[in-house]
Parts: structure tokens; C-alpha cells; sequence
């Protein structure tokens, strides 16, 4: 009630507020004419009520919101008002606090989102960060070079041992490696070595994969095959050089021997001319043979000494090669390394032999030099002084004793007795000298002997040391050959488990094999025998078919014969129907435009006697008892006659069951004269509740008569309410007779037709 | 049922201007007779026949619609 006030009250505000000035001017002009006063009070009054009502409309908005919503939903134009009054609605207020809601909810969400982000951005920050400073500081991250380079070492023996995946491999080898993955398996790889290390390798092995056979025994076959070739070429080049050697050592022995041999005959002979007392020929002979065993000797000895020179050369070839082989560290080449060292050191042993056997020889042969040395210059000094005495005497004085003079003899006495005294002194004083002189000569020999002992001993060590170290090695090669042995003969036993056990899943799988062939072939001939039976089978049922459509075509052909005469029986009885049904329609177009068609009961009768089943039985007794007895009125007629009812249904629109006062009858007719609609209007698909006004309906129904549509037209008509409806029920009857008849006859005839036409049978 | 319509309007009229003649008529002679020649017994009377004219004109157009109760004397006797 409260809302209808203010609306009222509302309404008439803005009614004046609208129009307002000029609706109180006209007002106050128009009444200052008459009563002023009277009018003047009414609109002041009138105009007091109608601020008031604003006034406190606006003032209850502006305290409670919900009305003022309210009021500015209902009434248009209040919300200008209001705005203008009160300013913008107060639903403002709410946003501001929803948006800090919002705004508060998506920095936490923010927030969150940044905390991640973050925190990855840290993370990758960080690991970019370890990996820079590893890189740009190496020195306080010396641990980690080691650890590195313990990691290296651990993913080159497995990379070694088999298949690795390859991150190990790059990430070591590539120390400089900048990109993020590189780091991370930087940390991976440095925490897999620690644990690789600490485990056994067994373990380690688990992730490496087995290499497929091929590759193993190609591998191992390139690698044998790079043995054999190092080998070939070792020992070829062993071989060479060891012939090379032994040859030039036995060269050296042999010249050393030879030198030897020389300086032994050549002392020989020397001693031999110093002692023997032979004849002048002989000895002039001798001494030949003596100067001919110098140069010989000489000769030997520079021989020697360059043949030993040349055996160094190449026993010091020999070493390095042996060396360089040691070097290649191939297995099978030991032996052969072996047996070359030993053969260079025996070489060298007897190298050494002979040449210290030559220097043996060589210092008696110096001795016995000086020793003749000494002689002869005893001698020359004797001459020299017995030439000296006797000039005249010649140097061969033993052949001259008898020629010397008596004075001669006596002088030569006196000389001889004079240097047997001094030889007698010079003997004391020798005898004095000699212990000091042995001495110094036991010294010096001892030095000498100490010195050739040092080195007979250095030699003698050095020998032994390269025996024991030959030893060693032989002792090695022996072990090692041993214990390859064994590892054969335990491979060989895991070989033949392995066949053993092959031979045993062979053995399984042959069973298996046999079995699962056997069921098959049995399941297979099982498939064959049934098909031949099913094959045979088919066959006699292809006969007995055959035989049966025969006789089938047979019967259906006598079936035929009799049908075609039923058939024809039909035909004729469809063509009887037809044309009463034709004769029907005939007499239904016998209308007039006034009267009715002739009464339709004898044509029914012809039909309904030529009728033979339910259908059409059911079709002729629809058909009404009007149409049988009187006869129907035609479509012109019926439209003739809406024409003049439609005035009449026009003037009675208003008039129905609680409307029927004369009043009404004269509001109507005023009505149907004023009121003006289309003669005729395209009535609508679906009828809404606008249509079903009368004049609408009649002129709907006008236009559908005059296009042909009675059935359309009478249910339009049909829709009339009231008094309207009585007028034109009688139409509406007829029109519906009319209808009936033409629907009854309608399928009559399209049921005649087509039974005619074919087959067609009624169920 | 349209003719029936144009019959009812010709029945009213003629019904109405008869009443209304008879009641001036009645009118006429009232007046005459008791009433010292005075015009009020003719209005008065043509009024009257009018009104009944018009009564009756609206009650022939409502019979249709008019619901006649109709009461059935039920005798023991036996009608023909």
C-alpha cells in the first residue's frame, strides 16, 4: 500500500515536476479567469501534499538504500532524481571493499607465484653460480679438482670396462663446461664417484650393459690382432737387433781375443829377446819378429778396441730397443724381451771378460815394456860406456877377445872392477832403498790392485744385480704364464657349464617345440576331417535345397494360376466399387448455389453394395445421416452465406452468456460501426490469444474461404465465443456435413483407386 | 439462426411501439378520466409501456441463454 501511495503519489509529483511550470501556469491562467481564491487554495494545497510526498520519499531513500532501489526500479526517472538529490547510489560503497578483498587476494596469490618463481630462480641462480665459481675459482676448490680427477678416473675404467652412458664421460672431460646440465651432472657425477669408489666394482658394473658378442670378439680380435702385429714387429726388430749384436760381440771376443793373443806373444817374444842369449842373426831376427809382434800387437789392439766400440754401439741399440719394447708393455713379448736381455747380458759379460783379460795382458805386457825398456837402456848405458872406455871396439865385443891388447884387457878390467864397485854400492844402497821401494810399490800396487778390484767388484755387482734382476723377471714370466693357464683352464670349465647348461635348455625347448608341432598337426588334421564331413555335409544339403525350390517353384507356380483367377475376380469387383464411387462424387458436385445436392442415399447404396470388406463397410456408415437423407450444401454456397452472416457476427461480437442486455446489443452495434478490420486477413500458423478476437477470426475465416480452405475456415469459425458462436452455428454445421461427406468420399475414391490400380489390400 | 436475429428485432420493435401506444393510449384515457386532463399520466403511461417493451425485447434476446427449470409432475395416473 505504502509503494501504491508513493507511486501515486510519485506519479503525480513528477506528472507536475514534467510538466510542472507550464501545467501550473496554464492552471493559474486559467482559474485567475474564474474563482481565484478557491483555486488558488486547491493548488496550493494540492502542490504542498505532492513536495511533501517527494520530499519525504527522497528523505527515506537517502536512508534506507533498499528503498530507494526499490522506488527507482518501479518508477522511471526517479533514479535521475534521486542521483540529482542524493548523489550516486550507495551500492558504490560496497566496491571499494570488495576491490580490496580482490586486490588483497591476488597480491597473496601474487605473492605466492613470485615465492616459487623465486625460489626457482634462486635455484637456478645458485647452480649457475656454483658452476661460474667452480670454474673462475679453482683455487680454493682444490679438493674438487681431485675429487674430479678421481671421478675421471673412476668413469674411465668403467667407461673401460663396458658401456656408460655418456654424461659421466663428457662432464669430466670437458672441464670448461658452461651449460646447467653439465653442472647438475657435475653434482651428480661428483656424489656417483664417492659411492662408486667406496663400493666394489662389482656393483658399479650393475648399470654398465653387457656389449653384444660381436663387438667383444671384434674387439677382441682387433686387439689380437694389434698384438700380433706389435709382436711381429718387436721381435723382428729384436731379432735384428740381437744378430746385429751378437754378431758385433763376437766380433769384439774374437778381435779381443785375437788382440790378446797378440800382446801375449809379442810379451813372450820380448822376454824371449830379452833373456835368451842367442846369436847375432837370430837375435837381429828376433828383434824383427819382435817389432813385426808390436805392430801386430797394435794392430789387434786398435781392432779390438773398435770392434768392442762397435759391439756397445750396438748392445746399447739392443738395450734401447729393448726398453722402447718393455715400454709397449705387450704380454706375449716378454719372453722374448726376456730372452734378449739375458742374451745381451751374457754378451756384455763376456765382452767385459775379454777386455779385462786384454788389460790383464796389456799391464803384464807394460811391465815386461818397461822391464825391457830398463834392459835396454842398461844396456845402451853399458855400451856407451864401454865405448866410452874402448872407443875402438865396436859394439860386438864378444867376438873380439882375441884381438884386444893387453892394455886394453887391463883397462876393461879396471873398468869392470871400478863398476863392480859401483854396482857393488849402488847394490848397498839398493839393498837400503829396497824395503822403501817395496813399499812404495806395495803401495802402489795395492792402490792399483784396490782400483782393479773396485771395478772387478763393480762389474761383478753389476753382473750379478742383472742376473738376479733377469732372474726376477723369468721367475715373473713364469708366474704369469702359470697363472694365465689356470685362467684358462677355469674359463674353459665356466665354458663347458655354459654348454652343459645349454645343452640342457636345448634339450627342454626341443620337448616343448615337439609337443606344441604335435597339437598343431593334430588340431590341423582334426580341422581338415571335419571340413570334408561339413563339405559333404553342404553338398546333400545343396541337393535336398535344390530339389526342395523345385518343388516349391512348382507349387508356387499352381498357386499362381489360382491367384491370378482371385485376382482377376478382384479386379473386377475394384473396377464396380470405383465406378460407384465415381457416380458418389458426381452426385456431390449436384449442388446449387442455394440448394442443397440431391439426396446422396441411393448413390451410398450402390457402393455400400459393391463394398466387399471392413474398410469401406466402415467408410459408408460415416457418412452422415444429413447428407444420406437431404444432401449437402456446396462450398460456393456456404461462402455465399458467411458473407451475409459475417455482419451479423460482426454486430453480436460483444454480446455473450453474462453480456446480454439490450445495452449490450447497442454497445456492440456501436462497436461493429466503428471498429474496422480487413475483409480478409492470412490467418496465422498458430493462433495466439490475440487472434481469437471475433473480427479477427472472421476475416481470417473470409480469406480462407475465398482461397477454397473451408475445413480452416470452419475451425476459425468454430473459435467464436458467445453470441457470435449462436449466429453462426447453423453454418457451422452444415459446413461441417459438407466436410464429412467430402473426407468420407474422398478416401472412398482414393481407396477405390488404389485397389484398382494394383494389389492394394485392405487390412 | 440469422433470421431468427432480424425476427427478433422486427418482434421487439413491433412489441415496444404496441405497448407504448397502449400505455399512452391507457394514459390518455387515466388522464381524462381521474387525472383532470394532466400530461404526467401520458409520460407516465408510455414510460410504462416503453420499460415493458424493452423488458421484454431483452428477455426474448436472453431466452437462449436463460436456464428454464421445469417442473415434472410426476402422476400415478396414467397420461396420454
Amino acid at each position: 500500500m505504502l509503494r501504491a501511495c508513493l507511486r501515486g503519489a510519485n506519479a503525480t509529483a513528477w506528472k507536475n515536476f514534467g510538466n510542472g511550470s507550464r501545467i501550473t501556469q496554464q492552471h493559474c491562467r486559467h482559474y485567475t479567469a474564474g474563482e481565484p481564491s478557491g483555486a488558488v487554495k486547491v493548488l496550493a494545497t494540492s502542490l504542498l501534499a505532492v513536495s511533501g510526498g517527494v520530499g519525504g520519499t527522497v528523505l527515506y531513500a537517502k536512508w534506507d538504500p533498499k528503498f530507494r532501489a526499490t522506488v527507482e526500479k518501479n518508477v522511471p526517472y526517479s533514479d535521475q532524481l534521486f542521483s540529482l538529490a542524493l548523489g550516486p547510489a550507495a551500492k558504490d560503497a560496497n566496491l571499494p571493499i570488495r576491490k580490496q578483498a580482490e586486490s588483497v587476494q591476488p597480491p597473496s596469490m601474487m605473492e605466492k607465484q613470485v615465492k616459487p618463481s623465486k625460489a626457482k630462480a634462486e635455484k637456478k641462480v645458485t647452480e649457475a653460480s656454483e658452476g661460474p665459481v667452480k670454474e673462475s675459482s679453482p683455487a680454493p676448490a682444490h679438493t674438487a679438482p681431485s675429487i674430479e680427477e678421481a671421478s675421471a678416473e673412476a668413469t674411465h675404467i668403467i667407461s673401460a670396462i663396458g658401456e656408460v652412458p655418456s654424461i659421466p664421460a663428457t662432464c669430466d672431460t670437458e672441464a670448461t663446461a658452461v651449460s646447467e646440465e653439465c653442472t647438475e651432472c657435475h653434482h651428480q657425477e661428483q656424489e656417483k664417484p664417492a659411492v662408486m669408489v667406496d663400493v666394489e666394482p662389482s656393483t658399479a658394473e650393475e648399470p654398465l650393459r653387457e656389449r653384444p658378442v660381436e663387438e667383444v670378439t671384434a674387439r677382441l680380435a682387433q686387439q689380437d690382432q694389434e698384438e700380433l702385429d706389435t709382436l711381429a714387429s718387436l721381435s723382428t726388430s729384436l731379432d735384428d737387433s740381437l744378430a746385429n749384436s751378437a754378431k758385433a760381440t763376437l766380433q769384439a771376443i774374437g778381435a779381443q781375443e785375437a788382440a790378446l793373443q797378440a800382446i801375449a806373444q809379442h810379451t813372450l817374444r820380448l822376454r824371449e829377446a830379452m833373456e835368451a842369449e842367442v846369436s847375432s842373426q837370430e837375435k837381429s831376427a828376433q828383434w824383427k819378429e819382435l817389432e813385426e809382434a808390436l805392430t801386430h800387437r797394435l794392430s789387434a789392439v786398435d781392432d779390438a778396441g773398435s770392434a768392442l766400440q762397435k759391439a756397445n754401439e750396438s748392445l746399447d741399440s739392443l738395450k734401447a730397443i729393448i726398453e722402447r719394447s718393455k715400454g709397449l708393455k705387450v704380454p706375449a713379448a716378454r719372453p722374448l724381451i726376456l730372452a734378449a736381455e739375458e742374451n745381451l747380458h751374457n754378451m756384455a759379460v763376456d765382452l767385459d771378460k775379454a777386455v779385462t783379460q786384454v788389460q790383464t795382458a796389456e799391464s803384464e805386457a807394460k811391465i815386461v815394456s818397461q822391464y825391457s825398456e830398463l834392459v835396454n837402456e842398461a844396456k845402451q848405458q853399458f855400451q856407451r860406456e864401454v865405448t866410452s872406455l874402448t872407443p875402438d871396439i865396436q859394439a860386438n865385443w864378444k867376438g873380439l877377445t882375441g884381438k884386444l891388447s893387453a892394455d886394453d884387457l887391463n883397462a876393461l878390467i879396471a873398468h869392470a872392477h871400478r863398476r863392480i864397485d859401483q854396482l857393488n854400492r849402488e847394490l848397498a844402497e839398493q839393498r837400503v832403498r829396497e824395503q822403501i821401494h817395496i813399499d812404495a810399490a806395495l803401495d802402489q800396487q795395492k792402490l792399483e790392485d784396490q782400483r782393479a778390484l773396485e771395478k772387478a767388484v763393480n762389474t761383478s755387482l753389476q753382473h750379478v744385480r742383472e742376473e738376479a734382476r733377469l732372474e726376477q723377471e723369468r721367475k715373473l714370466a713364469e708366474l704369469r704364464e702359470v697363472m694365465e693357464a689356470e685362467m684358462r683352464t677355469q674359463l674353459r670349465r665356466q665354458a663347458a657349464a655354459h654348454t652343459d647348461h645349454v645343452q640342457d635348455v636345448l634339450k627342454v625347448q626341443e620337448q616343448e617345440l615337439k609337443a606344441e608341432a604335435e597339437q598343431v598337426l593334430s588340431s590341423k588334421m582334426l580341422e581338415q576331417e571335419t571340413r570334408y564331413r561339413q563339405l559333404g555335409q553342404e553338398q546333400v544339403d545343396n541337393f535336398t535345397l535344390d530339389m526342395n525350390a523345385a518343388y516349391a517353384r512348382l507349387k508356387g507356380m499352381e498357386e499362381a494360376i489360382d491367384s491370378h483367377v482371385v485376382a482377376e475376380e478382384e479386379a473386377r469387383r475394384a473396377h464396380q466399387l470405383w465406378l460407384s464411387v465415381e457416380a458418389l462424387t458426381y452426385s456431390l458436385k449436384s449442388a446449387d448455389v442455394d440448394t442443397p445436392t440431391v439426396p446422396l442415399e441411393s448413390s451410398a447404396k450402390a457402393v455400400r453394395e459393391n463394398c466387399h470388406d471392413d474398410f469401406a463397410v466402415a467408410l459408408m456408415s460415416a457418412l452422415p445421416e444429413e447428407s444420406l437423407q437431404r444432401g449437402v450444401y456446396s462450398e460456393a454456397a456456404l461462402r455465399a452465406r458467411f458473407n451475409s452472416l459475417r455482419s451479423l457476427a460482426r454486430r453480436v461480437a460483444l454480446v455473450d452468456e453474462s453480456h446480454n442486455s439490450l445495452y449490450q446489443y447497442f454497445l456492440s452495434y456501436v462497436q461493429a460501426a466503428l471498429l474496422f478490420e480487413r475483409k480478409q486477413e492470412v490467418p496465422p500458423t498458430q493462433l495466439s490469444s490475440d487472434d481469437l478476437d471475433p473480427f479477427k477470426l472472421l476475416s481470417y475465416a473470409s480469406y480462407c474461404l475465398e482461397h477454397g480452405d473451408l475445413e480452416l475456415a470452419a475451425k476459425l469459425v468454430n473459435q467464436l465465443r458467445g453470441e457470435a458462436r449462436r449466429v453462426v452455428e447453423d453454418w457451422l454445421t452444415e459446413a461441417r456435413l459438407t466436410l464429412e461427406t467430402r473426407q468420407v468420399v474422398g478416401l472412398l475414391s482414393a481407396y477405390a483407386n488404389a485397389v484398382g490400380l494394383g494389389t492394394t489390400q485392405a487390412p | 439462426m440469422a433470421e431468427d436475429h432480424g425476427r427478433k428485432w422486427d418482434r421487439c420493435l413491433a412489441d415496444t411501439v404496441v405497448k407504448t401506444a397502449t400505455g399512452l393510449g391507457v394514459g390518455i384515457v387515466f388522464s381524462v378520466i381521474l387525472f383532470k386532463r394532466r400530461t404526467w399520466p401520458l409520460w407516465f403511461g408510455s414510460g410504462l409501456g416503453l420499460g415493458m417493451g424493452y423488458n421484454n425485447c431483452q428477455h426474448d434476446f436472453r431466452s437462449p441463454y436463460l436456464v428454464h427449470g421445469h417442473i415434472v409432475k410426476v402422476s400415478t395416473e396414467r397420461k396420454v
